[in-house]
C-alpha cells in the first residue's frame, strides 16, 4: 500500500473539518507514528472522517477505518469507502457472533468470527492504524451504547498495538443519522490514554472498561 | 472636480485631497494603525517589568488581545476596502460563526435539525443579500416576521412537542441578534445620507471603532480603577469604575471623530454615547446568556478574546440602534 491519500479524501477532510469545526484535544496521549486502533462513540457519518482528519497529515495514510460490509459495500459508498479512504469492510456482527458462541459447538459462526478478527489483523500489518466504532452502528448520541466484542478480540490477537478511546461531542447535532443536510455546530474530539487488556480481565469487564474509557472522556460543561 | 495649477496652494491642495471619498478612510485607518503600534509597545514594556505571576497573566492575555486586533483590523480593513460586498461577506460571515456558537451552546433537539438548516443555510445568508440588493423593506421584516412564523411551523411539521416553546423560541432569539440586529451594521451601506455620497463605509468603521473601543477602554479602565461591581452574578468583570471611564472617553473619542461623519461635534457625541451603552448591554446580555449555560466564554477561536460572539455582543445590540437613529434623524 502507498503513502499516498486520495485527493477526495484531503477535500472531504477538510470540508469536515471545516463543517465541524472541530476543537481537538489530546487528553491522554499525543500523537506518535505507531501502530494504534482508536476506538471511539458513533453518531454520523462524519465521525470518521473528524477524527481521521484530526491525525497529523502523515499518520494518515497509514490509518484506516474499519467499515460495516453491509452498508458500504455497493456503488458509491463503496468507492467512497474502499479507493478513497482504504477502509476495512468487515461483516457485522460476525466478531459478536462467535464471542456469544465460543463455547458452543457451532463451528461455523466460530470461524466466520474469528475471520473477521484475522482479517483486520492482517489489514493492519506491521504498520497500519485503524479507526474503530465498537458499538458497531450509529447511536442516537445521547448515550454511548454497549460495546461489540470485536474490540476485546482484536486486542487479544495484536497486543503490541496501542488502544486509544475518542470521544466525539456534538457529531449527532451537525449530522444525525437518517440525515443528508448538516447543520454547522462546532465539535469536540478528545484522545484519551491508551488502554490494554490486563491479564485477569475477561471480555466483559474489558468492553465495560473501555466503554467507560471512552464516556469518561465527556466534558462536563465547557472548559 | 478639478485643481487647476494657477489655483494651487498648499492649503487648497490639502483640502482637495481631504475632499476624496477615501482620505477620511484612510486617516481613520491610520489613526487604528498607530493605536495598534503603541498598544504592542506598551505590551512590551509591561511585559518586561511585570513581577508577579498573577500579573504577568493579566499581560500575556492582553498581548493576545492586542496580536488578534492586529489580526481582526486587516481583515475588517480589507473587506472595507473591497466595498460593499466585501463587508456583506465579512459581516455575513461573523453572523454564521456566532450563530454557530450560539447554537452549540443552546440546546437542540434532534427535530430541529431541519430547521437548523433553514437557519443557517437560508435565512442568514437571505438577509444579507437583502442588503446586497437594496431591498430594504424585506431587509426589516424578514427575520421579524417570517422567520418568526417560520420557525415554530417548521419545528411542529418535524414532530416532536417537547420543550416546544423553549427551542422555537431560543432559535429565533438566537437569529435575531446574531443574524438580524448584526446586519444592520453593514446596513448602513445602503442608507441614502444627503451629502454623504460615497461614503458609507466610514460610517460602518465610525461605529465598529467606537463601539470596539468602548469595549477596549471599559476593559481598561475596569483594570485600572474598578472596585464596585455592577452585576456580580452575571459579569465580575464589569465595574461602575470601568463603564463610566470607559462610556466617557469612548463618547470623547467618538465626538472627536465627527469630521469622519455626517454629525455635528455634538451629534456625534450623543450618537457614541448610544454606541457604547448599547455596547454595554449588549456585552452584560451575552454574559447572562453565558453564565446560565455555565461557560465563560462561547468558543476559544480568537486568541485572548474568546469566541466570535464575545468580541461581537456589544456591536450587535449597538448596530441596530445606530442605525435606525441614522436612518431617523438624517436620511430624509
Amino acid at each position: 500500500m502507498s503513502d499516498k491519500i486520495h485527493p477526495l479524501a484531503r477535500i472531504i477532510a477538510a470540508f469536515a473539518r471545516g463543517l465541524s469545526g472541530v476543537q481537538v484535544r489530546w487528553q491522554g496521549c499525543v500523537p506518535e507514528p505507531r501502530q494504534r486502533i482508536y476506538f471511539a462513540n458513533h453518531t454520523s457519518h462524519l465521525d470518521f472522517v473528524v477524527l481521521w482528519s484530526a491525525l497529523p497529515v502523515e499518520l494518515r495514510a497509514r490509518t484506516r477505518p474499519v467499515a460495516a460490509k453491509d452498508y458500504w459495500q455497493a456503488g458509491f459508498r463503496s468507492f467512497l469507502a474502499q479507493r478513497v479512504f482504504r477502509a476495512v469492510l468487515v461483516e457485522r456482527g460476525a466478531a459478536a457472533r462467535s464471542a456469544r458462541d465460543e463455547h458452543s459447538e457451532d463451528e461455523h459462526s466460530h470461524t466466520k468470527g474469528f475471520a473477521v478478527i484475522d482479517q483486520l489483523a492482517e489489514a493492519m500489518g506491521e504498520r497500519d492504524s485503524l479507526i474503530f466504532f465498537p458499538e458497531g452502528t450509529r447511536c442516537a448520541g445521547e448515550t454511548v451504547g454497549e460495546f461489540k466484542s470485536g474490540l476485546y478480540h482484536l486486542a487479544k490477537r495484536r497486543p503490541d498495538v496501542e488502544l486509544i478511546p475518542a470521544y466525539l461531542e456534538n457529531l449527532n447535532r451537525i449530522l444525525p443519522k437518517g440525515e443528508i443536510l448538516p447543520v454547522p455546530l462546532v465539535s469536540v474530539l478528545t484522545f484519551g490514554s491508551p488502554i490494554r487488556v490486563e491479564g485477569n480481565e475477561n471480555k466483559h469487564e474489558f468492553l465495560a472498561r473501555s466503554r467507560a474509557a471512552v464516556l469518561s472522556l465527556r466534558r462536563k460543561g465547557n472548559e | 472636480m478639478m485643481l487647476a495649477v494657477q489655483d494651487y496652494t498648499p492649503r487648497r491642495y490639502i483640502e482637495f485631497v481631504w475632499n476624496k471619498p477615501d482620505a477620511r478612510l484612510l486617516t481613520l485607518f491610520g489613526g487604528v494603525l498607530a493605536l495598534l503600534i503603541v498598544a504592542s509597545i506598551v505590551g512590551v514594556i509591561l511585559k518586561k517589568s511585570a513581577e508577579s505571576e498573577s500579573s504577568r497573566r493579566v499581560i500575556d492575555n492582553l498581548n493576545a488581545r492586542t496580536r488578534a486586533w492586529w489580526k481582526m483590523s486587516a481583515i475588517f480593513a480589507l473587506t472595507l476596502v473591497v466595498g460593499k460586498n466585501g463587508s456583506l461577506i465579512l459581516f455575513a460571515s461573523l453572523s454564521f460563526l456566532a450563530l454557530r456558537e450560539y447554537i452549540t451552546l443552546v440546546p437542540t433537539r434532534r427535530g430541529d435539525h431541519r430547521t437548523l438548516f433553514w437557519t443557517f443555510f437560508i435565512i442568514t445568508p437571505l438577509q444579507y443579500f437583502l442588503i446586497g440588493i437594496d431591498w430594504y423593506g424585506l431587509f426589516a421584516i424578514l427575520i421579524p416576521a417570517f422567520a418568526f412564523v417560520f420557525i415554530p411551523a417548521r419545528i411542529a411539521l418535524a414532530g416532536d412537542t417537547e420543550h416546544f416553546l423553549e427551542r422555537a423560541a431560543k432559535i429565533q432569539f438566537g437569529l435575531m441578534i446574531c443574524a438580524y440586529c448584526l446586519s444592520h451594521a453593514p446596513a448602513l451601506l445602503i442608507l441614502k445620507i444627503p451629502n454623504y455620497e460615497g461614503r458609507d463605509s466610514v460610517l460602518l468603521l465610525y461605529l465598529v471603532l467606537v463601539d470596539q473601543m468602548s469595549d477596549v477602554l471599559q476593559y481598561v479602565w475596569g483594570k485600572l480603577l474598578g472596585q464596585h461591581k455592577i452585576a456580580p452574578n452575571v459579569s465580575p468583570n464589569k465595574t461602575w469604575e470601568g463603564f463610566v471611564g470607559g462610556v466617557a472617553t469612548a463618547t470623547l473619542l467618538g465626538a472627536f471623530l465627527s469630521w469622519a461623519t455626517p454629525f455635528t461635534r455634538w451629534q456625534s457625541a450623543v450618537m457614541s454615547l448610544a454606541i457604547t451603552i448599547m455596547g454595554f448591554l449588549g456585552g452584560l446580555v451575552m454574559s447572562a446568556i453565558k453564565r446560565d449555560a455555565g461557560v465563560k466564554d462561547f468558543s476559544a477561536v480568537i486568541e485572548g478574546h474568546g469566541g466570535i460572539l464575545d468580541r461581537i455582543d456589544s456591536l450587535c445590540f449597538a448596530a441596530p440602534v445606530f442605525f435606525h437613529l441614522v436612518r431617523y434623524f438624517f436620511v430624509r
